[in-house]
């Protein structure tokens, strides 16, 4: 039996873990190695604090982990499959199973993240590692010299279409509407950058091939009766991203994208169950709102188990 | 060459260049090279799993990487476009290839199902 079980991994779930851990709780983080979090993925963050000149993502977390750890957090890599509300000695509790396992806690701590969006066009599925990519970092050096399409228009397409320049001849991003959404800051940056070109308006229709991708077929959003295609060696979907909660639908309320609804102390619908980072309906979803959003999650799921042992100083009813 | 590196039964990955990839090919009968490189963080991730997987298939199944950054010739010469690649060897013949990070139970099926 665990205080407290965190889901997830990413910059959210391992500063819960550090907070959790330092004040004692025994805490469990449950590792998803099939959706690792997103930010090992980039490149270089420039706008988490302490770190000027920037650091990689990868880098980055490791840290986070090994502060973790240090103070005592337990880490199990396995992916849970659903919660199931339970009783231990007479106190409300979760048990999170997984396909072979179950751990039991007073409250989880759901930290899942995001993962990329599908486009769900033909060719998308069956070109993936073969032309089609979701990581920029991963994969851009597999391009040199060669004509890239960016698929999306917010920040982390424009980012990674900025990255993809180092590498790539020419970077062409499609993007539905006729203008980003993406800060002004990189708008700049991907404007001023004579690698990279715009498809305005279009749609992908799909991603087409032979052993390898080849090109893209679009449409025009404005009038669907106009196609055209074209020619590119690789296609880097940055569309969106879409929470990993699908295994908590109908247990705490979400919004229509399925992200996780808290409050200011994180606690979602149900009770005993917290969530931070990514996977909650939020404005800003960046490393150090992930790490604020943990922190408090730790600190109210502290609380809550205070009061539920009988111990709180201030009632967490109260609150 | 260094001999001693291609093992009967080897109980970690061998890492493997440009160079030997094609003699470590011909030895096992059934090899996994993952294809990876410093720079890819899923890569670093599945890591430890390619480890685990080498130390409780030895004798089974043999488990190779090779980093990509110095061995370009390997990554042009299977297509490889994405990385972690894991690239299935049967009988000195690609089978097959896996592409991404995934938790080891379903790596390992992914593996059998190219026996």
């Amino acid at each position: 039996m665990y205080d407290t079980i965190i889901i997830g991994s990413g910059p959210a779930g391992l500063t819960a873990g550090i907070y959790a851990s330092r004040s004692k709780l025994k805490t469990l983080m449950l590792t998803s190695q099939a959706n690792p979090s997103l930010i090992t993925t980039t490149d270089i963050v420039e706008n988490y604090p302490g770190f000027p000149g920037g650091i990689n993502g990868y880098d980055l977390i490791e840290r986070f982990k090994e502060q973790a750890v240090s103070f005592g957090l337990e880490v199990v890599e396995d992916d849970v499959i659903s919660l199931e509300q339970i009783t231990h000695d007479g106190k409300e509790a979760w048990r999170a199973n997984t396909h072979e396992a179950a751990y039991e806690a007073f409250t989880v701590i759901l930290a899942t993240g995001t993962e990329y969006a599908r486009l769900d066009v033909p060719g998308e599925q069956e070109y993936t590692g073969r032309g089609v990519s979701y990581c920029a970092t991963c994969d851009a050096p597999f391009y040199r010299d060669a004509h890239v399409a960016v698929v999306g228009g917010g920040n982390a397409a424009i980012q990674e279409a900025l990255f993809l320049t180092r590498f790539a001849r020419k970077v062409t991003v499609i993007h539905r509407r006729d203008r980003l959404r993406a800060t002004k800051v990189l708008q700049d940056q991907a404007f001023a950058n004579d690698k990279i070109d715009f498809a305005w308006n279009s749609i992908v229709d799909e991603i087409i091939g032979d052993t390898v991708v080849k090109g893209v077929r679009l449409s025009d959003s404005t009038d669907p009766s106009k196609k055209r295609t074209i020619d590119v060696d690789g296609v880097f979907i940055f569309t969106g991203n879409v929470p990993n909660t699908g295994f908590v639908r109908g247990l705490v309320a979400c919004d229509k994208d399925g992200f996780i609804k808290v409050d200011a102390m994180m606690r979602t619908s149900a009770k005993g169950i917290f969530a931070c980072g990514d996977c909650t309906e939020k404005l800003l979803r960046q490393v150090v709102t992930a790490c604020g959003d943990g922190a408090t999650a730790a600190f109210a799921s502290e609380q809550y188990i205070q009061d539920l042992k009988g111990n709180a100083y201030v009632s967490w009813e109260a609150r | 060459m260094n001999e001693e590196k291609f093992v009967d039964n080897p109980e970690a990955p061998i890492v493997l260049t440009d160079d030997d990839i094609d003699k470590a090919v011909e030895k096992y009968p059934f090899i996994v090279v993952d294809c990876w490189a410093e720079w890819c963080g899923p890569c670093r991730m599945l890591g430890p799993i390619i480890e685990s997987l080498a130390k409780k298939h030895q004798g089974d199944i043999v488990f190779a990487k090779l980093d990509v950054e110095g061995n370009p010739r390997t990554a042009s010469k299977y297509g490889i476009r994405s990385i972690p690649n894991l690239i299935v060897f049967k009988n000195g013949q690609k089978a097959g290839d896996i592409v991404g990070a995934m938790p080891e139970n379903k790596l390992l099926e992914r593996i059998n199902a190219f026996r």
